[in-house]
């Protein structure tokens, strides 16, 4: 039942069921923490990655159907090297408990690699699959057009 | 009866705690110091609780639950301030639960004067009853305390760190303390040598803490500023470490299915699920079924595949037996009258009255990160690892649960993923203790699935407010409010501290008794209903409802009265109380508020009382295309010291950001004893395109330091509601609104 991933440039196997989603098995197999559980059913965005670029719910992906490479937040920057998205995170301060962050950042992340300037408009429509029980969205709103400015 | 004795006797739960307490406890007990929890190892040092330093640095202890509010940074900040240390090399820990970290600002809020008007006498005895919470090792983040308890404890815990320091440096180079100065983690020698913290700790550690004066505000460094939070990178980075992401040597995972009915369990079968994929055991709860495996997803495919038979709930069955519950509470004699101001029965002659009725519904807390807990126990010792806000209650609950001593049992606090008073309940630790102790020696991680978490919340309460009032001469001349909901206090105290006095409720009446508005006939009556499914604190508690209910009647008492909300509530609060008429002058500002609007737009009012706190609060609402959407919203509040305006910013923001998604789409039900919600597309929280931009000022206008955490929260539902019928003419009592409204979405 091992299935190889390749998860932030590097392959891994993954000793698990097929159906099990993307999710636990980077969370629980791999220790790849930074994406978040939230919900199960696609309705919260916490679990947010990329495939080949693309923002899916990785909760909604069972590993054997992983169509490319992984992306998670621990790959799209780190504490030393962040990505302008998390910079312009940590510019406005936008985190409160953080939790869906993650989620938040790829999400923004996959915006501005399709819309590098995107309209309030445009935030609204790709962000709003991603809740925020916080209220952090008017300094995401900030955070994200402060990268896309700085493109 | 003495003064004393009148205010101990009407004294509300926690008051009565914190007397009763004392009394049994003896004033030994009570100011005997709290001993040192901290344990430095080889090379480290404590100057007292709160300060370690070892040769890398200094690491202050923040020992309250960092759930998004920035406590971990200010809480540090206090104590950098008077240390003279450098903001990017201080540390930042949790620590353990300990007595010494108790809340001395809780017990305070148990008293039932209004607030605004205490006198220096009251303000006392409420520092006086603060010192029970050691008592009680109170550590507890709630309530909106935090930098009241640390304002002035945490500076002086940091100045006398510095004295020490300065003191061991003074012995060293031989020169009087008064000739050296601190800077940047380091004492200055008179020639201009810096000699760091982590060279004179040790010997600092001998020195007796010799009397510190607290420095002028206008000295403040870091205190006043928007610091950079220390939790910032690693929550942009996925870094951050919440309780959920607890990974430990040949840990395992669980799933739970806890009684849907919070009952029993009459029977199951789990055979077919111990064979699962991944499945290592299957675990008897009691009153649910937990499974270990080796994956989380695993674990809970198997608990949902486990064929359970309930007990029948042990509360009402259906919303509807719990609303009228509530009802039926009007007609017992009033559990408290914390407003009795002249005789709202004895009207001036020509005077209009109004009259309504005004409803809340359950609610859940759905924080972003479900509950979890991860247990691991070796036969004798118990170590966890969760979020929390009270840890020492958590300690002692898991030590019985296990059957050890409270000593044997390490509780590590990590962040939290959204709190908003449901992890001041342990109950997902104590779940997790009881999976631990099936599969001894192993660390198990036991995650609730998010239908898990929404069925079994600790909910905040239904609540109903009959009002009258009446208006002469443009202005109110009478408000006369009965408020309906059940104690979450005598619940939560059950389970803290094993036993709830009896005594009024204030938290039934909060947010509607103590208005600082000058109404000549006041008078505000809680009445206690017996409902009793599982109820705690959310974000507000009291003022949850009753802002709704205060507000929403002013504005109708405006409309009555041919008053504009704003003018009228500023004439009412001049001669009561300055800081809430400041916060409401700001918000005219700051709206450009007319009292008119043009077709299409609405906008409201609302100025609620909260935690200490005038936060006045204008929502704009525009019809676009049929559907409302909430353009902007403007917000003024006053917690007399703004510690760190970026922080307060946020807090002012997120908070009515999580009283307009409950006012617009949440509400919890119950059918056949269970809650009918069971995951977001349920429970509908605000999303991005709903949230309106918002503009905050913060003011300083009040003497003492007051509350910020959830102060946004109760001017939020009635600001709303004022503003959709200012923009469509319907009146709409009953929350939630999207009842009644098509928001957009």
């Amino acid at each position: 039942m091992a299935t190889t991933l390749t998860v932030n440039g590097t392959s891994h196997e993954v000793d698990l069921p097929d159906e099990v989603p993307l999710l636990w098995a980077l969370r629980d197999a791999l220790n790849l923490t930074g994406t978040k559980f939230g919900c199960g059913v696609a309705a919260c965005g916490a679990c947010t990655v990329h495939i080949d670029g693309e923002a899916v719910r990785s909760c909604q992906v069972p590993v054997g159907d992983v169509w490319g490479e992984v992306t998670t937040i621990e790959g799209l920057g780190t504490p030393d090297a962040l990505h302008r998205l998390q910079q312009a995170w940590v510019d406005h301060q936008v985190a409160q408990c953080g939790y869906c962050q993650s989620g938040q950042i790829m999400q923004a992340a996959a915006l501005l690699a399709e819309t590098p300037n995107p309209t309030d408009d445009d935030i609204d429509a790709a962000m709003n699959g991603n809740l925020c029980r916080c209220g952090t969205y008017p300094r995401i709103r900030a955070a994200i057009k402060s990268a896309a400015q700085g493109a | 009866m003495s003064r004393i004795g009148k205010i101990a006797r009407r004294t509300f739960l926690f008051g009565a705690v914190a007397v009763a307490g004392g009394a049994a406890f003896g004033a030994w007990y009570v100011s005997r110091p709290a001993p040192n929890p901290l344990k430095p190892a080889e090379g480290e040092t404590s100057l007292n609780a709160f300060v370690l330093i070892d040769g890398e640095g200094v690491t202050l202890v923040a020992p309250r639950a960092e759930m998004g509010q920035g406590t971990m940074t200010t809480w540090a900040a206090l104590i950098a301030e008077e240390m003279d240390l450098a903001w990017e090399d201080v540390r930042v820990i949790h620590g353990p639960p300990a007595q010494a970290y108790y809340n001395s600002a809780l017990m305070g809020e148990g008293q039932t004067h209004k607030g605004y008007d205490a006198s220096a006498f009251q303000n006392s005895l409420g520092e006086m009853m603060g010192v029970l919470g050691k008592v009680f090792s109170m550590q507890v983040t709630g309530g909106s305390t935090a930098m009241k308890d640390g304002y002035e404890r945490m500076r002086v815990t940091g100045a006398a760190a510095r004295e020490m320091l300065k003191t061991a440096a003074a012995k060293r180079l031989n020169v009087g303390v008064v000739e050296l100065r601190t800077e940047n983690g380091a004492v200055i020698a008179p020639d201009g040598t810096a000699i760091p913290y982590t060279e004179l700790a040790a010997e600092a550690a001998e020195v007796e803490p010799p009397r510190i004066e607290l420095r002028e505000r206008s000295e403040w460094k870091l205190l006043g500023t928007s610091l950079p939070r220390v939790d910032m990178l690693g929550k942009s980075t996925g870094t951050a470490q919440f309780g959920i992401d607890t990974r430990l040597p040949g840990m395992r995972f669980a799933a739970v299915r806890q009684s849907p009915t919070r009952g029993g369990m009459k029977s199951y079968d789990a055979f077919d699920a111990g064979r699962m994929p991944g499945v290592e055991k299957v675990v008897d709860l009691g009153d649910g079924l937990a499974v270990i495996a080796t994956n989380t997803w695993l674990a809970q495919q198997a608990v949902d595949a486990i064929e359970v038979e309930w007990d029948p709930a042990p509360y009402p069955e259906s919303t509807e037996a719990m609303v009228a519950a509530v009802e039926a509470a009007f007609d017992a004699e009033p559990d408290s009258v914390l407003r009795d101001d002249g005789n709202p029965e004895r009207l001036p002659s020509g005077a209009t009255s109004v009259e309504a009725e005004y409803r809340v519904p359950f609610l859940a807390h759905a924080t972003m990160e479900p509950m979890n807990a991860t247990a691991w126990f070796d036969g004798q010792h118990l170590r966890l690892w969760c979020g929390n806000q009270g840890p020492t209650f958590l300690r002692d609950a898991c030590a019985a649960e296990a059957g050890i001593d409270p000593e044997e049992v390490e509780v590590n606090v990590t962040l939290m993923g959204g709190g908003f008073g449901r992890r001041g309940e342990f109950d997902y630790a104590v779940v997790a203790t009881k999976v631990a102790k099936a599969m001894p020696g192993t660390p198990v991680n036991v995650t609730w699935s998010r239908e898990e978490d929404m069925t079994h919340d600790y909910y905040r309460p239904p609540a109903i407010a009959r009002i009258t009032g009446a208006v002469a001469d443009g202005a109110p001349v009478a408000f006369d409010a009965k408020v309906a909901s059940p104690s979450i206090a005598e619940q939560a105290l059950q389970r803290w501290v094993g036993f709830a006095p009896g005594g009024p409720d204030k938290g039934i009446v909060d947010g509607i008794y103590n208005q600082p508005y000058g109404i000549p006939n006041y008078r505000v009556a809680g009445h206690k209903a017996e409902v009793v499914p599982p109820l705690g604190f959310w974000r507000s508690v009291g003022a949850s409802f009753n802002g709704f209910f205060h507000e929403c009647f002013m504005d109708e008492l405006a409309h009555a009265a041919g008053a504009d909300p704003l003018e009228m509530r500023l004439k009412l609060t001049r001669d009561e109380w300055l800081p809430a008429f400041y916060a409401l002058e700001a918000v005219r500002d700051m709206s450009g508020w007319t009292g008119k609007t043009e077709d299409g737009v609405g906008r409201g009012l609302a100025m609620v009382y909260s935690f200490g706190t005038p936060t006045a609060m204008v929502i704009e609402v525009r019809d676009e295309d049929g559907l409302i959407r909430l353009t902007d919203a403007w917000i003024a509040a006053d917690p007399g010291v703004a510690l760190d305006p970026s922080i307060i910013e946020a807090q002012l923001t997120g908070a009515m950001a999580y009283g307009l998604s409950a006012a617009m789409g949440e509400e919890v039900t119950f059918a056949g004893g269970v809650v009918e919600q069971r995951n977001f597309p349920d429970y509908e929280p605000l999303r991005m395109a709903q949230m309106p931009r918002t503009q905050v000022t913060i003011l300083e206008n009040q003497e003492r330091l007051n509350g910020i955490g959830e102060v946004g929260t109760p001017p939020a539902a009635p600001a709303l509601s004022n503003a959709l019928f200012d923009l469509t003419g319907k009146r709409v009592r009953d929350l939630p609104l999207n009842k009644a409204f098509d928001f957009y979405v």
